[in-house]
């Protein structure tokens, strides 16, 4: 169990020290002028030679990286460099939690819901039930999450919003999209469930596909056959013998379907002009705002590669086909 | 030359399969479809994107301007129309870089075994843990930024900036699935017969292993090109894949939301409906293929 | 009463829409204490007909209406599933061919026995657990109290099967059909098998259905036999009248493909079956087997009836009685392959061709924590650990022992595909360069491979004539027309018609693929074949053929092999000389018709004793062996073999490595025990051997 829970943090290590490799490199080595890109084709000598100086440009490469990291490592993340400049550690505290929030919904929707529709597909390969989700997921995947996005606060919200029984539900429907930095999880929910919807039916379709393909392969094993012999139910077959074994990779499904999310949420939150990081990335990109960028990209790549270990292990303890010793 | 011939009718049987099952038949087609505008929609589209002119603003859908027109009085049904190729050629042209690169990497890494390709497997991995959104989102915004010398091959990629992001962000998603279906290959016995024949390296990926290969490659691309233009369609939202006034999907459905989708809902319907449908015909027609690849092995 | 009687049963699958019958008019009773073999090639229907007989079919199957199986007096040809569920685990049960994959990766093996008895018996948690125990411990599993709480992954295989029997025997059924269960085991894990499966069905009283493509199995455990071809059957006899009096032409054919203990290929070639089965979609007018019969005549274009020659009997071709009465000599029903018939002895010296010398193959392996404490390097695994050989022109090397003996890597090793970690190999005087890239175009050339899965050998995507071609050319030099001619000539040497050249693999059956193999391997001329398991993934029939092309072919071409194999008797029927490998290396060496007498080292002795003789009068009590084989990562001090050596004489055979003793003739044993000493003691146990 040590040797592997070594062995895995030494790849989750690695992979960060590689992604902030090529943060750094993105950001910095990319654009060749750091100090022109945030200031703008039109910036003075001056400006530019101050910013080189503010952000230690004219440092060997190697120099700028070690600081850049060891100062993220430190949790000091800097300032903004768009005016107002304000503490990015700060800022993004924020905006993190906002985020999470949408993210947190959105698996308590979608993963309870796309496991059960899965199951259901796998278990009914071929007939009706497996053909309706197929459809449903299809017609859902094949949505760009703008779009449905779009389609829920034009029709849904504001529609609704026009109906006279609804106008008692204003709760649900507040006018402006703008949350309290310090609200409540109830607080926020009017904000959060529009959006929350429509990252769900991003995640839907995909861990959908993936459930049932789990499903659908155990189901072909021979010890289903074992089982089956046995003169157990069938819903005894399944629930012992299949779902224990089809489900455990919905372990690393969810997982990886993090990181499927926090970029959908990048869209949904411009969509819904949802305060989180995603709408927080497009402000620092349309800015200029480097550092910003850089401290973002970096936090949402912790929290995916934090995800992954975190599955890595679940994975582990539940699959006893893997050695731990 | 046997081979060619093979090959001919292979394609063909191919897309005789495609054809022969409904819901695939239904997806090619519209792919085609799609396909055709990206070639011919310049030419056909009854108006200019980006003219004005006489025309009514934020006129509803008539049979003058099937589309409607938007809040500036373009006409959306030409704009939608000149505006397929651009996302066939972000889409297409990036995923079909993409694959190439990708099963090169792939081929080599997942044959070579060893260092090389640990190194490079970690080096997938750290990409991978980057959505691809970010990625894209990341190296746009940065290269958008640049001042560029006219001409200059700089310049000229940069104005293919999202083909080429969508290349990137693709390379290492084919790689890994090229490795992995190469690992499995290269146990095979006539691999194995090859390296004992003293062949090159060259001829062992690519004649003997890269056959193999394909059925799961074709399914990888056509898979691959769905999430394209989906991630095509999202930067233009976003405002970072296109500038005005392009006629991009992405962009016109950015344009025309907020305010302006009181005034004129169809400019904004009409590009979504376009992009979903693209995607519904891609999605069905890989759903197809992988049966086809399937029942064949 | 009868446990199983069934009559007139047919099974169809659908494929493309279409249903095709892939077992008809099958029909068997078997009665308690009984082991009724069902015998055939693939695709004869044998495991059809045995999930049928339990009504267990996948879903696109379905039996036929009009069939009627009788189970304990009840019919259950059409029981809904909710019936079965109340007989399946109760009253009938399955031992599958793959015990790993039959058993759930996840659940712990205590547990999984006990839902099958806790879902057909009101015991207690605790008489649940003591039952599984009991189980266990009745199938010599030891230590079953810790067993329980494992998981599948984390025993042998031959446990694992036994875990299977112990679950199949938990709910004392009273019947058991087992299809194929040892077919995935090693020969000294089938043989214990075996004998505990006919000890546990007679001592329980079971009926048993054994289906199986082995016929030494059938001879060895089965009561009554069943042959199947195509989907019917061709002969239902017991097993002593099946092997002794045959009466099918079929059965006649399978019997004199296979090699007796003790034959040799200067005894006389094996007889062949010609063609190969019909497809089930395609099946010919009349006697399914009269296109490939060397008996057929007019009639056999109308189809047989299965008939009743005398009681307990039936055999299913018009010409039986001929069979019967010994008008027709069934030595002579099918041809001898003139051409394959070795005239050279042994006597005339051939010169070295390869030399091994102290050759080793170390695998390395990943430190574990414990090695990092330790400051220890990790031991690695010494697949082949000091071989010392030498392959003289023209001769066929056997080469046998237990899987991870590491005798595949040896030949892996030889041909380039691993890079030795030490010693020195050979090649008619020169060094051989370890690695691939080394080799000049001469020395590829000489060496050549056949593998054993002929499915995966060619490249799927290359015409036969393309896969020829390119070792000619490549290694050969010749030119496009050329090698093109030459491309003809192979095919025809190894009995395929040259519009195969065009062909693609996918459109040819697994015995032409392997000829296309050989073809392949002997396109660069080479001095030195190495075969590994060439035949073993082949039907009974093929096999023949196979093995009676290699031999000719060696003797028109003069190549050496390395034969390596799992199964002894093929090895010692082709192989000049045998070489017997055991963790990595040789154990004894010798000429092949000396296997089957003493003196043998107490390993080969136990596998030539594990070998199931295709003869029911010979029932002898195998030497059975322990399972623990030792990692060769962790090879046993002094004598390799001692931790499962039968004979062991003390504790020098864990101190001491063992010398090598020679009989003076050539034949060269690593043992302690004195060659007089061996003789001795096995001239009691070894089985006879006749010379034909």
């Amino acid at each position: 169990m040590i040797r592997f829970l070594l062995r895995r943090l030494a790849f989750f290590v690695l992979t960060l020290f590689l992604t902030s490799l090529l943060i750094f490199a993105l950001t910095r080595v990319l654009p060749g002028d750091v100090a022109q890109v945030i200031l703008g084709r039109e910036a003075t000598d001056a400006a530019l030679e101050a910013t080189r100086e503010e952000l230690g440009l004219n440092e060997p490469l190697l120099v700028q990286y070690v600081d850049w990291a060891a100062s993220f490592f430190t949790g000091d993340l800097g300032q903004t460099f768009s005016s107002p400049r304000r503490d990015i550690n700060e800022l993004l505290g924020a905006r993190v939690l906002n985020s999470g929030r949408l993210a947190a919904l959105t698996l308590l929707l979608a993963v309870p819901l796309a496991v059960t529709l899965g199951v259901v597909a796998g278990l009914s390969e071929g007939k009706f039930a497996d053909g309706l989700i197929s459809i449903l997921s299809l017609s859902v995947v094949s949505l760009p999450e703008f779009v449905t996005g779009l389609f829920l606060i034009n029709v849904v919200a504001l529609g609704m919003r026009q109906l006279p029984i609804i106008q008692s539900l204003d709760w649900w429907f507040p006018a402006s999209s703008s949350i309290n930095p310090n609200a409540t999880f109830s607080e926020a929910l009017p904000f959060l469930w529009l959006p929350a919807i429509t990252a769900t039916l991003v995640l839907l379709a995909y861990v959908i596909r993936l459930v049932r393909a789990g499903v659908i392969e155990e189901l072909k094993k021979d010890y289903v056959n074992t089982a089956t012999l046995k003169g157990i139910p069938r819903r005894r077959v399944v629930f012992n013998h299949v779902l224990r074994n089809a489900l455990i990779p919905t372990v690393t499904v969810i997982a990886t379907s993090t990181g499927w999310l926090l970029s959908g949420l990048v869209v949904i939150e411009f969509v819904f002009n949802y305060p989180g990081l995603g709408r927080l990335l497009i402000f620092a990109i349309n800015n200029r705002d480097l550092p910003l960028v850089q401290a973002i990209v970096m936090v949402t790549v912790v929290i995916i590669l934090i995800a992954n270990f975190t599955a890595d292990i679940l994975y582990a303890v539940l699959n006893p086909r893997i050695k731990l010793a | 030359m046997d081979n060619i011939q093979r090959i001919v009718q292979g394609v063909l049987r191919f897309i005789r399969q495609l054809f022969g099952d409904p819901q695939t038949a239904v997806g090619t087609t519209i792919v085609l479809l799609f396909l055709f505008l990206a070639f011919f929609g310049n030419a056909l589209a009854p108006y200019g994107a980006n003219e004005t002119g006489d025309i009514p603003v934020s006129a509803a859908p008539s049979t003058q301007h099937p589309f409607g027109t938007d809040t500036l009085g373009r006409d959306v049904f030409s704009r939608v129309m000149i505006g397929t190729s651009s996302i066939f050629q972000k889409a297409g042209l990036g995923t079909l870089l993409a694959v190439l690169i990708g099963t090169v990497i792939g081929l080599y890494i997942g044959y070579q075994g060893g260092w090389i390709d640990e190194a490079t497997s970690r080096v997938i991995d750290a990409l991978l843990a980057m959505p691809a959104l970010l990625l894209a989102l990341v190296i746009l915004g940065v290269i958008r930024n640049l001042s560029l010398e006219q001409g200059s091959l700089q310049f000229l990629l940069a104005r293919n900036s999202v083909l080429l992001v969508i290349a990137v962000v693709y390379v290492p998603i084919v790689a890994r699935v090229v490795r992995s279906s190469t690992l499995e290959i290269k146990t095979r016995e006539f691999v194995q017969a090859a390296r004992i024949r003293g062949e090159s390296l060259g001829y062992i990926l690519f004649r003997e292993i890269f056959p193999s290969v394909v059925p799961t490659l074709v399914v990888e691309a056509s898979l691959r090109f769905s999430y394209a233009i989906f991630l095509v369609a999202a930067l233009g939202f976003l405002g970072i894949g296109a500038n005005p006034p392009t006629p991009d999907w992405g962009l016109m459905v950015e344009e025309a939301r907020g305010g302006n989708y009181n005034i004129a809902p169809w400019a904004l319907n009409f590009p979504a409906a376009a992009i979903a449908l693209l995607v519904v015909g891609v999605n069905l027609m890989s759903d197809g293929i992988k049966n086809i690849v399937q029942k064949s092995e | 009463m009868s446990v199983l009687k069934a009559e007139n049963v047919g099974i169809s699958y659908k494929v493309n829409k279409q249903w095709i019958g892939a077992v008809r008019e099958f029909g068997i009773t078997v009665e308690p204490g009984e082991i009724y073999g069902i015998v055939g090639e693939s695709g004869s229907g044998k495991s059809t007909i045995a999930r049928g007989l339990i009504r267990y079919l996948p879903s696109n199957g379905r039996t036929e209406p009009g069939s009627r199986i009788e189970f304990l007096g009840e019919d259950i040809s059409a029981a809904p599933p909710a019936q079965m569920r109340n007989i399946w685990g109760a009253r009938m049960n399955l031992v599958p061919q793959n015990p790993m994959a039959a058993l759930n990766p996840s659940i712990r093996i205590g547990k999984q026995i006990a839902e099958l008895i806790g879902a057909h018996t009101d015991l207690s948690r605790e008489a649940i657990m003591d039952r599984v125990i009991d189980g266990l411990e009745r199938v010599n599993l030891a230590d079953p109290e810790k067993l329980v709480e494992r998981f599948p992954h984390e025993i042998s295989g031959g446990q694992q099967q036994r875990v299977m029997i112990a679950m199949a025997l938990s709910t004392s059924p009273k019947l058991l059909v087992l299809d194929e269960p040892t077919t995935a085991l090693d020969v000294t894990t089938e043989a214990v098998i075996l004998e505990l499966v006919r000890d546990l069905i007679k001592e329980d009283e079971t009926a048993a259905v054994y289906v199986t493509h082995n016929l030494g199995v059938v001879a060895q455990i089965c009561d009554r036999v069943i042959v199947m071809y195509a989907g019917e059957i061709m002969a239902d006899a017991p097993v002593y009248d099946l092997f002794y009096k045959p009466l099918h032409p079929y059965t006649i054919g399978l019997l004199n493909a296979i090699p007796q203990p003790g034959q040799t290929k200067r005894d006389r070639p094996l007889q062949t079956i010609p063609g190969r089965p019909p497809s089930l979609a395609d099946l010919p007018q009349g006697c399914v087997y009269a296109p490939r019969c060397p008996l057929a005549i007019e009639i056999c274009q109308t189809k047989p009836p299965l008939e009743a020659p005398e009681a307990g009997r039936l055999v299913r071709c018009h010409r039986w009685k001929e069979l019967a009465d010994g008008s027709i000599n069934p030595r002579t029903v099918y041809a001898t392959d003139e051409d394959a018939i070795i005239t050279d002895t042994l006597d005339e010296e051939r010169e070295p061709l390869l030399e091994l010398d102290s050759l080793y193959k170390y695998f390395p392996t990943r430190r574990t924590v414990q090695d990092i404490i330790k400051g220890e390097k990790p031991s690695p695994v010494r697949a082949v650990d000091g071989v010392n050989m030498t392959v003289n022109r023209g001769r066929t090397y056997g080469l046998v022992g237990e899987s991870g003996s590491g005798k595949t890597t040896l030949s892996k090793v030889v041909i380039g595909l691993f890079e030795k970690t030490g010693g020195e190999m050979i090649l008619m005087g020169v060094e051989l360069p370890a690695a691939l890239r080394g080799r000049d175009r001469e020395t590829l050339a000489d060496l050549q491979m056949i593998f054993q899965n002929p499915q995966n050998s060619l490249n799927p995507y290359l015409t036969v004539g393309q896969s020829i071609r390119r070792p000619l050319m490549k290694l050969g030099g010749l030119s496009r027309t050329e090698a093109e001619t030459e491309v003809r000539r192979l095919l025809k040497a190894v009995n395929l018609r040259e519009e195969y050249a065009t062909r693609y693999p996918n459109e040819l059956s697994g015995g032409e693929k392997q000829r296309v193999a050989i073809a392949r391997a002997f396109a660069s001329n080479p001095m030195l074949i190495l075969a590994d398991e060439p035949v073993s993934a082949l039907d009974v029939s093929v096999q023949s053929a196979v093995l009676n092309l290699l031999a000719r072919l060696q003797k028109d071409r003069d190549a050496a092999y390395i034969f390596i194999s799992h199964d002894l008797s093929v090895v010692s029927y082709l192989a000049d000389y045998i070489a017997v490998m055991y963790l990595g290396h040789l154990v004894e060496v010798g000429e092949a018709q000396e296997l089957h007498q003493p003196p043998l080292h107490p390993y080969t002795e136990a596998l030539v004793s594990a070998i199931p003789i295709p003869d029911p009068a010979r029932r002898e009590d195998p030497v059975l062996l322990n399972e623990n084989i030792p990692s060769a990562r962790d090879i046993p001090s002094g004598c390799r073999f001692h931790t499962r050596c039968p004979r062991k004489i003390g504790a020098i055979c864990e101190t001491d490595a063992p010398p090598w003793r020679a009989d003076g003739e050539g034949h060269y044993i690593r043992c302690h025990i004195p060659i007089d000493e061996l003789i001795e003691a096995q001239r009691k146990t070894l089985p006879e051997v006749e010379h034909s």
